[in-house]
């Protein structure tokens, strides 16, 4: 099915609907979250049943600050769709969708490692990549990159989120 | 113990003057270099593989280049059979522990081989992820560059090793 | 927070924490009825020989029977994520080719596919073969580790000497083409760096001569081996409906009947040109998925054969706008390094714009437009995705790595409890995870 024709069967049922670049993204709340993704599955003609990654992205000084974005794809058709959440700075919490998809599991669990992102529901969120020790959420924007500079002949080369880029 | 026959280029006799001892059937060395030799010939390492260099450093142990040339086919799953770590890849903050302890159960006398640039230097990954330099955990003897080092490099460093080893000369 | 200076000595790691919570630690035998509370608890892994890499498997066991298994991943977590957004455009692709290093041409595919997409633009269609054509020689190197290595947990050690031995012929024409045996860089936004070299060609054509009856090989070697049949057929099921569940795709999902394959269903690069089949089995057990593995090194061959026909019209191999594509020309001089000897003459003697040009484009690169995309291609483990965000700046908002082998290594737990301890190796050999794709 062309994008703009699953775009517009979507918008039929939900408002926020975009179409660009070949691919169709349903914004929505996260209240209406579980709603949303088990209609998206349940509907014959969407029938989104395969949950392909679930990851965010972090917006800081925006509102909202976390966006998180789940990837579906739909077996029977052969059609993908995104979804996206927004979170608030100050809240990051959004119900989890392990119950419906079980390989949420992990994906939940990366994004609470590496955003911080809480995932209420969720049966064992734990860190899965950094140690359990571990203090911050390293891909959140505010997090430095790490990392030791470099002596090179005499030349010191600072670590590389202290360099200037051009 | 013929050692002194092959080596004898280290304490300076020519390689005549070498036949002509070996002809007595008599080899004077000293215990520390018999030791040493007898090191170098043999080492096992440990299957210390993490990420690409694991594979390069498997290439080298399989038909093409063969390791089995200097006795070191024989890859030892468990720590305490062996006395060379070869940390192939990168090292993160998780690992580095688990890398120490199987760097302790090896029996001395043991050596390092760092191989391509993560291990040595954290490489390209300088970030939060990953130790910037296996060195700073455990002592390391040979640094293999490259990213990651073909498997001649890899045989390149341990035959430097091999050199260290030997001429190094100290029982420990 | 904690930084990336000091590593963490002290992180406790025995078997004994408690991260197996909620595990029941009633046992009723089945012989004599009686409850048992002893179970014991195994610690398999970071550093095994048989796991793959640094997986870890926290098994608790009743006998030899695995009650419950914990896979505890991310010792070779790379950050990579993190730095592809410190890097331009054109430096993502060295970070992301690194992730599962058994495939770094999907890697560098998917990413650059993505980025293509971000800038509206495609790649001329004579690079588009030459990525076809090397995807699939790498999808047969990477099948061909899964031989050697899958064979070796198994007790098969001369399939690990002859799957590497056809590496070897397949990393040459990598070396020869790219310049490097793994981690390649080759494809890059807009094309891909440089053309075959001379000879290139009939390489790649002795390399399909000589591989089908090595294939052959390994189907006489395994086929009737009983051990090799006794220790797959059956074991590590998945049933169709879990596997969806669990988000498990490639050679696993398709040995339990479902015909998925991303270079049917949704095509890139022109594979909807290419005439092959996608292989699939309904067993649904390790033995499926070494026939489906089997097969599908064949398939490639028979996609490598059609795309060497195709590369016989000469034709650029990166996009000519100067504002997105590579500067530099690339020919192997008689230092053996490659930048081409008149472009050097060019920048450095003859054209101050041209100077100007090259320095912003190596050290800047392209500018890419706001916007978002997600790129999936058919890995030789499933689905590789690549969700990449711009936000109109010179280098990535942000990279996420879908990769096949997080998600297919989910399913482990469902695949080896209630099973025997020696299969879960047979069951892990099956799904050929790369941790690398894994911790990222």
């Amino acid at each position: 099915m062309k994008p703009a024709e699953l775009g517009a069967r979507i918008g039929d049922h939900f408002p926020d609907v975009l179409v660009a670049r070949g691919e169709v993204t349903l914004l929505i709340g996260r209240g209406e979250l579980i709603d949303v993704l088990v209609r998206l599955r349940d509907q014959p003609d969407l029938s989104f049943g395969f949950l392909s990654s679930v990851t965010a992205t972090d917006h800081p000084g925006k509102d909202p600050r976390f966006w998180v974005v789940y990837e579906l794809r739909s077996v029977a058709h052969a059609h993908r769709l995104r979804v996206k959440v927004g979170l608030p700075a100050d809240d990051p919490h959004v119900p989890s969708v392990t119950p419906l998809f079980p390989t949420a599991d992990w994906h939940e669990r990366e994004t609470w490692d590496l955003f911080g992102i809480v995932f209420d529901g969720h049966p064992d969120l734990d860190r899965i990549l950094l140690p359990d020790d571990w203090e911050g959420h390293p891909l959140r924007k505010d997090e430095e990159l790490g990392g030791v500079g470099t002596q090179y002949h005499g030349a010191f080369i600072p670590p590389v989120d202290e360099r200037t880029m051009p | 113990m013929p050692v002194e026959r092959f080596e004898g280029h280290l304490t300076g006799h020519t390689p005549e003057e070498v036949e002509e001892e070996v002809k007595k059937g008599v080899m004077l060395t000293t215990l520390d270099r018999a030791v040493s030799w007898a090191r170098k010939q043999s080492m096992w390492p440990a299957t210390f593989g993490l990420a690409c260099c694991a594979i390069e450093m498997m290439s080298a142990g399989a038909g093409r280049y063969d390791l089995s040339r200097w006795g070191m086919e024989l890859f030892r799953a468990s720590p305490r059979q062996a006395d060379l770590m070869i940390v192939a890849g990168r090292v993160s903050q998780k690992m580095a522990p688990v890398l120490r302890r199987v760097y302790d159960q090896m029996v001395e006398p043991k050596w390092v081989v760092s191989m391509g640039v993560c291990a040595s230097a954290g490489g390209m990954f300088t970030n939060y992820a990953i130790v910037q330099g296996v060195d700073t955990i455990v002592p390391v003897d040979i640094y293999v560059p490259g990213c990651p080092p073909k498997p001649e490099m890899l045989m390149f460093g341990i035959l430097k090793l091999h050199e260290k080893v030997r001429t190094t000369g100290t029982i420990r | 927070m904690a930084t990336g200076q000091e590593p963490r000595i002290g992180h406790e790691m025995g078997a004994a924490r408690d991260e197996l919570r909620g595990v029941p630690h009633q046992i009723r035998d089945h012989v004599t009825g009686e409850v048992r509370r002893e179970t014991m608890i195994i610690n398999m892994g970071p550093q095994h020989p048989s796991t793959h890499g640094v997986l870890r498997l926290l098994l608790e066991l009743d006998g030899e029977t695995v009650i419950r298994c914990k896979p505890i991943v991310g010792y070779l977590h790379t950050g990579i994520e993190k730095n592809t957004e410190y890097r331009t455009w054109v430096q993502g692709v060295a970070y992301v080719t690194r992730a599962d290093y058994l495939s770094p041409f999907f890697n560098e595919l998917a990413y650059c596919l993505a980025v293509e997409r971000l800038l509206g633009i495609e790649a001329p269609p004579r690079a588009q073969v030459l990525r076809v054509l090397l995807c699939e020689l790498n999808r047969i190197a990477s099948h061909l580790v899964w031989v050697a290595t899958g064979g070796m947990e198994l007790g098969a050690v001369s399939l690990m000497l002859y799957g590497f031995r056809e590496r070897e012929l397949i990393l040459d024409i990598f070396e020869a083409v790219t310049g490097l045996r793994m981690n390649h860089s080759y494809i890059r936004p807009g094309g891909v760096i440089m053309d075959l070299p001379p000879g290139g060609t009939r390489m790649i054509a002795k390399f399909l001569d000589t591989m089908p009856a090595r294939i052959d090989d390994y189907e006489r070697l395994l086929n009737k081996n009983p051990i090799w049949v006794e220790r797959n057929v059956g074991v590590g099921k998945l049933s169709a409906e879990d596997a969806l569940a669990l988000g498990v795709t490639g050679p696993i999902l398709r040995s339990a009947g479902v015909p998925i394959d991303l270079r049917k269903d949704e095509p890139y690069s022109g594979y909807e040109t290419y005439d092959f089949d996608v292989p699939v089995r309904t067993e649904a057990d390790a033995y499926a998925r070494y026939v489906i593995r089997i097969a599908e090194m064949r398939e490639s061959l028979k996609i490598v054969e059609q795309a060497l026909e195709r590369l016989t019209e000469p034709g650029p191999v990166m996009v000519e706008d100067p504002k997105v594509g590579w500067p530099v020309k690339l020919s192997v001089g008689p230092d053996g390094i490659g930048n081409d000897e008149g472009y050097l003459r060019h920048i450095m003697e003859e054209s101050m714009e041209a100077l100007i040009h090259h320095f912003k484009m190596v050290t800047q690169g392209v500018r890419v437009p706001e916007g978002e995309v997600y790129q999936a291609v058919e890995s030789p483990r499933g689905e590789l995705g690549m969700y990449v965000v711009s936000a109109n700046e010179h280098r990535p908002y942000r990279v996420h790595i879908r990769d096949p082998s997080f998600a297919n290594l989910q399913a482990v737990p469902t695949m080896v409890e209630g099973g025997l301890i020696a299969d879960a190796i047979a069951v892990i050999a099956s799904l050929d995870p790369v941790l690398g794709g894994v911790d990222r």
